[in-house]
């Protein structure tokens, strides 16, 4: 009993206590957080500045057509789609005369080839000008439809979801988000830290240490023992993001301005609504920040934390210990493994195809079942899951979902140990599945 | 009850093959026992039903005096097995700390224990290296070590000198000697006959998962021995005509002679003392353990074991 134990500690210090985990720990966050970032800044910046050249047979836009970031209009005399180059302009918009209702379209000629960003704004600034062409030929004051527009919004559509006891809040896109995020979670980390198991087992089999080990312990409390020391390894992981993005969001709302923090908690305080007046008291970041505060809030979090806990692990007992078995059988050629594996990672892929339907649709049939069933639970109940708990999810189907996860588990590592066993002492044989099934089924 | 260990009729079959096929033999307390046995004997199946890692299909085994159970008897017994390796990126000191615990040593007793056994073979400065840092005869070192730290009471050592330059096999030779003198009993597989000679008390060779010869060194080779002498003369006789024995080999001075059946070695003697030579050495020829071994096992076809269905 102490044995496993001591197994564990091993496996479990051997991989914390490594440089190379707290970096990975430590940067993949960094590294996942500075690659949005860095998409989002490469949006936002201009890259290159566009001088266009507008030859207008109407006469109207000019005046009413406005520059974008990075976008100039000018309306210059005797330029053409010859000469537009030569004097100093990036591209060129041909607008031919409209006729009544009838579509008409424009050109833009250019020197490089324009990005989609770029095409968008364009045409939005040219929709606008033409939009405020048609409000003026209306008689409608634009600066008075806004302010109609901004008042309108005080209205809100929020759906609600009976509950056990009261109908609560949902939010379709954060459990989208939840669904899929966790979902892919399970999905990378079964990977992960399967292949960390077999690679630890393979280890151990070309170090010739297994003999060593098996003549102190049993064969089972060594593939237990690190089966459990890495999935303690995995929990570490993911308490150490944890505790990351909690400090890094913490550190973030102090570089926010204190009146702005002060507008958001008085935002929660009165529910949405600033006391004694119009919204319009609330500043725009404030606004945003209790928004998306209020949005998260929305999420059942307790239970979808523990149940990630809970199919995080079963999950991962469920595939670790046949990565083992994998492992255990595969000799020093590394391709064995890759064949080998092949009836491991297919469910796994599977499931994960399944996931992303069910994060959209968590009612169909399919992936009710798909939840239900331990080869695919962990990533499909986990997307059903963010849509809440006793409305989309029965307790019944979580019920029936968690059981047969454990009793499944149960199954693959009673089995797993009989290949292991045999399979970690076998040397220079290429073993066939004839065999292994043979083992695994083999009485004592 | 003066042995350590008892096999009564041991079995182990596997699909193709008959590995152990009613094998039995007993190892007293305190003895150096040699397993011998060309390759696919038997002798790493038998090695593996004695410390637990395999059931037998049938037999018994007595393990100092009771029936032996692998729960309980594991930590009396410390195996070295032929495929035997070490954890590459663990450093030595954990590692040898690691496998104490294992055999269930607590950590005080383990710390003691590594450092007596870390200076008695003067392995101190490598407590913080790596086991790939190593060379290959250190890491036996370091193997040795680990089997025999927790003091079992049955050390099993696979091929244990593989890989050693003679002064470090040497040394391990004498750990062997001292462990035993302790009251350590320690079986010894290998098939390097000249190790066995030297070091074994009692030898069992097995030859096709059955066991061929039992008993001591020289008890065996008085079974096998052929009644040859050697004597050397000051000068060899051309022609010798004698009923006792006849000439096999002529080496200069040296005659190697066979004594026939009925004949003792005074006979010989007397021959040569009579026709007046002058004896300088007189000794009897007792096979090596190599060739009662090669005579044993040629011809078996045990080097090309075939497999073949086991019906039983």
């Amino acid at each position: 009993m102490n044995k496993i134990f001591i197994i564990i500690q091993r496996e479990y210090l051997s991989r914390v206590m490594n440089k190379r985990f707290l970096l990975t720990t430590i940067l993949t966050p960094i590294i996942m957080v500075g690659f949005f970032a860095g998409a989002t800044f490469l949006s936002i910046s201009g890259k290159d500045e566009h001088k266009i050249a507008v030859v207008d047979s109407n006469g109207f836009f000019k005046g009413n057509l406005q520059d974008a970031k990075g976008i100039h209009f000018e309306f210059p005399e005797n330029v053409d789609t010859i000469n537009y180059l030569q004097k100093g302009y990036t591209d060129i918009i041909i607008i031919p005369k409209f006729e009544g209702t009838q579509k008409t379209d424009y050109i833009i000629r250019s020197k490089k080839r324009i990005g989609l960003g770029t095409e968008d704004k364009i045409s939005d600034r040219i929709d606008a000008a033409i939009e405020d062409k048609l409000l003026q030929d209306a008689g409608i004051n634009r600066g008075s439809l806004d302010s109609i527009r901004s008042k309108s919004k005080f209205a809100e559509l929020k759906s609600l979801e009976e509950g056990a006891d009261s109908a609560t809040e949902s939010n379709a896109a954060l459990s989208y988000g939840i669904g899929f995020g966790s979902g892919m979670l399970i999905y990378i980390t079964m990977f992960i830290y399967g292949a960390m198991v077999m690679r630890g087992v393979m280890e151990e089999k070309t170090n010739r240490i297994a003999e060593v080990m098996i003549s102190s312990v049993k064969p089972f409390q060594l593939m237990m023992g690190k089966i459990v020391g890495i999935g303690g390894v995995g929990l570490t992981q993911f308490l150490l993001w944890i505790i990351l993005i909690l400090g890094l969001s913490t550190a973030a709302q102090f570089l926010i301005p204190h009146d702005v923090m002060q507008q958001v908690s008085t935002l929660q305080q009165y529910n949405g609504q600033m006391p004694g007046g119009s919204m319009m008291q609330a500043g725009d970041a404030a606004q945003k920040i209790y928004k998306f505060q209020h949005t998260m809030s929305t999420a059942n979090w307790p239970v979808i934390i523990a149940c990630f806990i809970f199919y995080f692990l079963g999950g991962y007992l469920f595939y670790s210990s046949l990565f083992a078995a994998v492992g255990s059988v595969v000799n020093e050629d590394p391709q064995d493994a890759q064949s080998l594996m092949l009836p491991i990672t297919m469910p796994i892929i599977f499931s994960f195809i399944i996931m992303t339907n069910a994060v959209q649709d968590p009612s169909t049939s399919i992936a009710v079942w798909a939840s239900i069933i331990p080869f695919s639970s962990p990533m499909v109940m986990m997307a059903r899951i963010a849509y809440g708990v006793p409305g989309t999810v029965p307790y019944w189907q979580l019920a029936a979902s968690m059981l047969s996860l454990i009793a499944g588990f149960m199954l693959t590592t009673w089995l797993s140990a009989k290949i292991y066993r045999t399979g970690i002492l076998m040397y220079g044989k290429k073993v066939s599945w004839k065999e292994l099934g043979k083992w695994a089924f083999r009485k004592n | 009850m003066n042995n350590i260990l008892e096999l009564e009729h041991l079995k182990k079959y596997y699909a193709t093959q008959k590995a152990v096929d009613d094998i039995s033999f007993s190892i007293e307390k305190g003895s150096i026992f040699g397993l011998l046995g060309p390759n696919g004997a038997g002798k790493t199946t038998l090695l593996r039903m004695i410390t637990g890692i395999f059931y037998p299909d049938s037999g018994n085994i007595q393990f100092d005096g009771r029936i032996f159970s692998p729960e309980d008897d594991i930590i009396k017994i410390g195996y070295m097995p032929e495929e035997r390796g070490l954890y590459k990126k663990m450093k030595i000191g954990d590692q040898a700390m690691y496998l104490a615990q294992l055999k269930g040593l607590s950590k005080s007793e383990a710390m003691e224990k590594i450092k007596f056994w870390f200076k008695r073979l003067a392995m101190e400065t490598w407590w913080n290296k790596k086991v790939e840092d190593l060379s290959k005869g250190m890491s036996q070192k370091l193997q040795f070590v680990t089997t025999v730290l927790h003091e079992p009471k049955l050390i099993i050592l696979d091929e244990p000198f593989s890989g050693l330059d003679p002064v470090n096999a040497n040394l391990i030779k004498d750990e062997i000697y001292g462990l035993a003198k302790r009251g350590s009993t320690v079986i010894f597989s290998t098939h390097r006959m000249e190790q066995v000679e030297e070091i074994c008390d009692h030898i069992v060779l097995v030859n096709l998962g059955k066991k061929v010869l039992d008993g001591t060194v020289q008890d065996v080779k008085q079974q096998f021995k052929e009644n040859k002498f050697s004597i050397q003369l000051t000068s060899v006789p051309s022609m010798v005509d004698a009923a006792a024995f006849i000439i096999d080999e002529q080496k200069e001075n040296e005659l190697i002679v066979k004594i026939n059946e009925g004949y003792k070695s005074n006979d010989v003697l007397n021959y040569f003392l009579q026709a007046n030579y002058t004896i300088e050495s007189f000794k009897e020829i007792l096979p090596s353990l190599n060739e009662i071994f090669i005579n044993l096992v040629e011809n078996t076809n045990s080097t090309a074991r075939a497999f073949q269905k086991v019906n039983d």
